[in-house]
């Protein structure tokens, strides 16, 4: 595959992915928005394959496509009359929302430009990346692995809590 | 690891016998500098869903289904009803496309389409042979489990866009059974993934090649692999909404689910993405524990029936035959068993299916580390 090919295919997914974040924003309709938050995880999955980052890409598609959006997609079918609000996407205050953007340009500007190139790591990677992902969560960083899985562990037992229904509460209706 | 031992007796097909040597040479094929190898490589997969889901898909399961009520099935068009599907296909081309006037007519026309690319992107990372294979990547089995979620979403788009109540319960009901399924499923397949120690499909499937064929099968390497298999099957029965777990298409309560008001095209493209996700989750459970591409026969003294019946194009055949066959018993099993209950359904998944794939995984994981 030529470099062209890989450049054009590279475009192709940062311009989903922008085009439908822009979307995502700005438009009116929640379910809408909810749907084209669809194109931004998967083009951000794509661009971190550019990265060869490929682990992470499938579970930013995992997380966010099978947890998050379905979620919020979930959220949105079953809240009552949500079709009926209506979403304000002006702009409302011009002249402090034109300085925070000329500070946040200006700050990316400047550490793109003062960065000398982009840190191309020490290491060169090969061979498979999923390997020393596990190598590495089970050795160097047992401690937050084993934090974050209790953590998690504390979240589902606290949802399953508080989904539970009460028995006699149940057989009354 | 080794990974050229391929046969050398099968037939060479103008592009070698090494591995993937049809796809990298397929990804070299540049016309006028475009990048047509790369689509005909994509078009491939395309190409067999559609022509699979004609014949055995619906030919075959109307067939089977109508054997197994004591019918004939289809018999007016053609010998047997032969022409039957080509019948059918004329008449969905032709039927006008109708979008409900109260439908969310933007998700409602690309609900399907959503449907169909979430089922099909998983069969970039399928090995159809030792030499064919979409994209070789080292994340490949948790690639192939994780891009079911676009399918989800586009579920979800067709059922909300229908503007139905029973399309939308449909679409929740089929959401919530595939994602509470994806978890022993996940399950039983990392036990697969264990015994290989990668998530490369080809070199899963490498893996499990041998002279005595079926018995170097993961399904057979190991006295526990009986449960990961029999687990990843019944809760691939549900991530494809198939019978006993077709709840979200449940006739006698929600019409047809998530696709009640589709109808010619886009109702043929929802079936394809069906019949699509159902040779998937047969290929992989054929991948990890049953030799993929690998012949099951075993080589018996001088008769060495392995080696004559292995190779890149003896894959093919090997392969999708074992898809055929977990197909034929998704078939068999919708016309056998009745439809469980919804809440049947979740104590399934949750208090028996998830308890015994971490049974499972723990077992497997000391049978790799004790047994060498």
């Amino acid at each position: 595959m030529s470099n062209l090919t890989y450049t054009v295919i590279f475009y192709i997914f940062a311009a989903i992915t922008v085009f439908s974040a822009a979307f995502v924003v700005f438009s009116r309709n929640v379910i809408y928005s909810a749907f084209s938050l669809l194109f931004t995880f998967f083009g951000v999955a794509a661009l971190y394959v550019f990265l060869s980052a490929d682990f992470i890409a499938v579970t930013q598609v995992v997380v966010y496509v099978g947890g998050i959006l379905v979620l919020l997609l979930f959220g949105v079918m079953f809240t009552k009359g949500i079709m009926n609000t209506e979403l304000k996407s002006d702009v409302l205050h011009i002249v402090p929302g034109t300085f925070i953007l000329a500070g946040i340009i200006g700050a990316l500007l400047y550490t793109f430009y003062t960065t000398h190139g982009w840190m191309p790591s020490a290491t060169q990677l090969h061979g498979s990346i999923v390997e020393r992902i596990g190598f590495e969560t089970m050795s160097h960083y047992v401690l937050p692995f084993e934090m974050v899985s209790i953590l998690l562990l504390a979240a589902l037992i606290g949802a399953a809590f508080l989904a539970r229904f009460d028995k006699p509460d149940n057989n009354k209706s | 690891m080794i990974l050229t031992p391929l046969s050398h007796i099968s037939m060479p097909l103008l592009m070698g016998n090494n591995l993937n040597a049809w796809s990298e040479a397929l990804v070299g094929f540049n016309l006028f500098g475009l990048p047509l190898g790369l689509v005909i490589l994509a078009a491939i997969p395309l190409v067999f869903i559609a022509l699979y889901s004609l014949t055995y898909g619906v030919y075959g399961e109307r067939k089977i289904s109508a054997f197994m009520q004591d019918r004939l099935g289809p018999m007016e068009v053609g010998k047997w009803g032969i022409l039957q599907t080509i019948a059918d296909i004329l008449k969905l081309l032709q039927k006008e496309d109708i979008v409900p006037t109260s439908a969310d007519k933007f998700l409602f026309v690309v609900g399907p389409g959503i449907l169909f690319v979430g089922s099909f992107l998983a069969y970039a990372v399928l090995p159809f042979s030792s030499a064919f294979i979409g994209a070789s990547l080292n994340v490949g089995l948790f690639f192939a489990i994780g891009i079911v979620a676009i399918e989800v979403v586009g579920i979800l788009a067709a059922g909300w866009g229908s503007n139905n109540k029973w399309s939308l319960y449909g679409a929740v009901r089929s959401v919530a059974q595939i994602v509470s399924y994806e978890i022993p499923a996940a399950i039983a397949l990392l036990c697969g993934a264990m015994m290989a120690g990668t998530l490369d499909m080809q070199k899963i499937t490498l893996l499990q090649s041998g002279s005595y064929g079926f018995a170097h099968f993961f399904l057979f390497q190991s006295p526990i692999a009986w449960l990961p298999f029999l687990i990843y099957f019944i809760a691939s029965l549900a991530e494809v909404n198939r019978a006993p777990f077709d709840i979200p298409e449940a006739e006698s309560e929600l019409v047809a689910g998530y696709f009640t008001e589709y109808s010619g095209m886009k109702f043929a493209v929802i079936f394809l993405a069906e019949y699509g996700s159902m040779f998937m989750v047969s290929a992989i459970i054929s991948i990890v524990f049953l030799g993929g591409w690998n012949s099951p026969l075993p080589n018996i003294g001088s008769f060495a029936l392995n080696d004559w019946t292995n190779g890149p194009v003896w894959g093919v055949f090997w392969i999708i035959m074992k898809g055929f066959f977990f197909i034929f018993v998704q078939m068999w099993l919708r016309w056998t068993l009745p439809r469980l209950r919804v809440d049947q359904l979740m104590y399934l998944c949750w208090k028996v299916l998830t308890p015994f794939a971490f049974v499972s995984f723990v077992l497997t994981a000391i049978w790799v580390i004790f047994v060498p």
